[in-house]
């Protein structure tokens, strides 16, 4: 007698366990969703695991306002394909109300602003688990990360203070107030990913496939050009129209470009499994300093 | 999943003193399956340079947190992940300073394999001693002894030899399935992934070679039936009026459409009407899948409850022998009451008594000693508001395993393998 499991079947079987103790364990949780491949997989996962019923949480998006405009459309597409219910936290919006306050100059990013609205649409909505599509291969910070993060009543990450996580038992116990990071994918790699989507033939936004767009440099990272980034004016000069794609998604002022011909998943499956550079190393607002993504989800950052 | 290769999952925990170099060993097996990005690895050689080292420091690939950095500790375990064509590999690396049986027993709890560092100058130590037992409470089915640093011994095999038969002379009185040992140098990569040509005298498998090979697919329990109900599935849509679905992960055994099974606690027996999926209807399931079973009759079962066959069920009682390692600052209490955490099931427990403190050294039971602090390790019983649906950790490490949790500070506290 043998019974094997292909390593992606069994990253699929755990990452359902995980989704299926959020909905028993939790009250209220919600699913974090960025419009990215992660996330995507994340819904993918979650059809899985409550089929044949809906899914019995809604989505929470935050929307900085610089999304590549594709994101928005697919993610659209997608909530009406599932009959779910999207939330929308929106940057512009705390902006205006003054919530947050917009950074300055050609380095600004709202990346960092989303982490307020985030929390306060937490709070608003009392969620007691946010399930996000965090990997721990992406950065050295989240390789410590737990499946059931705690967070305190300010929606602080302890990285010294953490529950130990043992077997398949997850402890959600907390005050009132407190609410879990939940991240069912923690143990896939990129690399993993995108053999699963193809595997299971999951659609996603053409931003990853290889596209004609105008780009500047900056930093050694091509941006695109967009009226969200403040350009100098030796970067104008210097736009110019080429072939790209993205490896990870996020607001627009912060998603570095890849030059790349990759247009299928199978193209881009080739191109991941010999790259030679991390998917985060596309990532502004990683690069800010060595332990930026260390010192954000400290505060709340997912 | 036919259009890839089939590769298989292997979780591995590393174990090693301060300075036995587990770190080069991971970032040697890291950077020589060539799983390292360019901008990693340029980003430690640049640190290696700042800090004046001869060469590229390969341990700097382990690196943490700032708090880390500044303190020079690791707090935690750390899961790092690579492939090869054969496999998929997740290393938890576990620190080796203070907290450190708290973390070692939580990286071994998921663990396939166990990689035990011993420095070769230094041979077995009460460390290697410590770091053995663990691996065998917490039954992980292989343990893969890396005497490292062969180049500061002249590669001599006969230093080999005798470490490898102080290491067989205590291990013997362990629980421990496979013992496999391998002589290498991470920092030269000798026997870690290329087969060194400094110790022609081993004629064994290199460590990758020996992860990408070692038999893992009798790790699971595929003879007791166990299906601890996780979640019940009930759509309430036209096109499933009726649905009612038992999702859960198979804890161990093989289901198959058709077969007689008995729920606990209710002791009422149905037959498995379906196995459902996302993917279409299974005629069979096995650990570790989540799946989802449907039964003929219309049963009240809820999580928590356990679906099994009728001949052959797991105990259920209310009174448990466990060995339970402690891992919080403030000490067990004698009478105390925890929540209690086992499969999809919660209740509450009272510590009744402390059958004896283990020395995790020496392994010798000290009958007096009641006070158990943090990493400590004990034999204790204790009774249940409900009763459990358990096995032996040894048959079962799903349906053998417990958290303890604070009632006041909700902490996992304590983890205990059922006797």
């Amino acid at each position: 007698m043998s019974y094997h499991l292909h390593h992606l079947k069994e990253l699929e079987a755990e990452s359902i366990f995980v989704m299926r103790e959020v909905a028993a364990q939790f009250e209220r949780p919600v699913l974090l969703f960025s419009g990215g491949k992660d996330s995507i997989l994340l819904v993918h996962l979650a059809k899985k695991a409550f089929y044949p019923a809906r899914l019995p949480f809604p989505l929470l998006h935050i929307d900085t306002g610089h999304n590549f405009p594709e994101t928005i459309v697919f993610r659209d597409k997608l909530v009406q394909g599932l009959g779910a219910r999207l939330i929308v936290g929106s940057v512009e919006d705390a902006i205006r109300r003054g919530i947050v306050v917009e950074e300055k100059g050609y380095n600004a990013s709202r990346n960092y602003l989303q982490t307020a609205v985030l929390l306060e649409e937490i709070e608003n909505n009392r969620f007691d688990a946010a399930i996000g599509g965090a990997r721990r291969d992406e950065e050295k910070a989240r390789a410590k990360e737990r499946f059931f993060s705690h967070r305190d009543e300010f929606g602080q990450w302890d990285p010294k203070n953490q529950r130990p996580e043992l077997w398949n038992l997850f402890n959600s116990k907390k005050q009132f107030g407190e609410h879990f990071r939940v991240f069912p994918i923690s143990n896939w790699t990129e690399l993993d990913v995108w053999m699963y989507l193809a595997a299971e033939k999951v659609e996603l936004p053409n931003l990853y496939f290889a596209h004609r767009r105008r780009v500047f440099e900056r930093d050694g990272m091509l941006l695109a050009d967009t009226d969200a980034i403040l350009k100098r004016p030796e970067e104008e000069a210097a736009i110019r129209e080429i072939t790209v794609r993205c490896r990870t998604i996020g607001d627009m002022t912060c998603t570095g470009l890849w030059e790349s011909h990759a247009a299928s998943i199978e193209e881009i499956i080739a191109e991941v499994a010999t790259a030679r550079k991390t998917e985060r190393g596309g990532r502004a607002d990683d690069k800010r300093s060595e332990t930026a993504m260390e010192d954000r989800k400290k505060e709340g950052y997912f | 999943m036919s259009d890839f290769k089939h590769t298989e999952l292997l979780r591995f925990t590393t174990a090693g003193s301060v300075d036995d170099g587990k770190s080069t060993l991971i970032g040697r097996l890291l950077y020589d399956s060539k799983s390292i990005y360019e901008d990693q690895y340029e980003a430690v050689r640049q640190t290696s340079e700042r800090r004046g080292e001869a060469e590229v420091n390969l341990a700097l690939l382990t690196d943490g947190l700032k708090a880390e950095r500044e303190q020079g500790i690791t707090i935690d375990v750390a899961y790092r992940y690579f492939s090869t064509p054969r496999r998929k590999f997740i290393i938890a690396d576990t620190p080796g300073h203070i907290q450190y049986t708290r973390n070692m027993v939580t990286g071994a709890s998921t663990a396939n394999a166990a990689l035990i560092l011993i420095d070769a100058r230094h041979g077995v130590v009460e460390q290697t001693r410590r770091h053995a037992f663990i691996a065998s409470l917490l039954q992980i089915p292989h343990l893969v002894i890396c005497i490292n640093k062969m180049d500061l011994v002249g590669y001599d095999e006969e230093v080999y030899e005798r470490i490898r038969q102080d290491f067989e002379q205590f291990s013997y009185k362990l629980d421990v399935k496979d013992v496999h040992f391998i002589p290498l140098s991470a920092l030269r990569g000798d026997n870690v992934v290329d087969k060194s040509e400094h110790m022609p005298w081993y004629g064994g498998p290199t460590l990758l070679y020996y992860l990408e090979h070692v038999h893992i697919g009798s790790d699971h329990n595929f003879i007791d039936c166990r299906f601890p109900v996780q979640y019940v599935i009930r759509p309430y849509s036209d096109d499933f009026h009726d649905y009612r679905g038992y999702a859960g992960r198979i804890a161990g055994g093989v289901f198959k459409k058709g077969d007689k099974v008995m729920v606990l606690p209710s002791g009422f027996t149905s037959t498995i009407a379906r196995i459902d999926t996302y993917d279409g209807e299974q005629e069979e399931a096995f650990p570790p899948i989540s799946a989802t079973i449907l039964l003929e009759d219309d049963l009240d079962i809820s999580r928590g409850d356990m679906i099994v066959r009728e001949n052959n069920q797991p105990h259920v009682e209310q009174d448990l022998e466990v060995m339970v390692c402690w891992f919080n600052e403030r000490p067990m209490q004698l009478r105390g009451k925890y929540t209690i955490l086992h499969t999809t099931r919660e209740a509450r427990c009272i510590i009744k008594d402390i059958r004896y403190k283990l020395d995790i050294n020496t392994l010798h039971r000290n009958l007096e000693d009641k006070d158990i602090r943090m990493n400590d390790i004990a034999r204790i019983a204790i009774r249940t508001t409900k009763p459990l649906f358990f096995d032996s950790y040894r048959k079962n490490r799903i349906t053998g395993s417990v958290i303890f949790v604070d009632e006041a500070t909700n902490e996992t506290v304590g983890a205990g393998m059922v006797i």
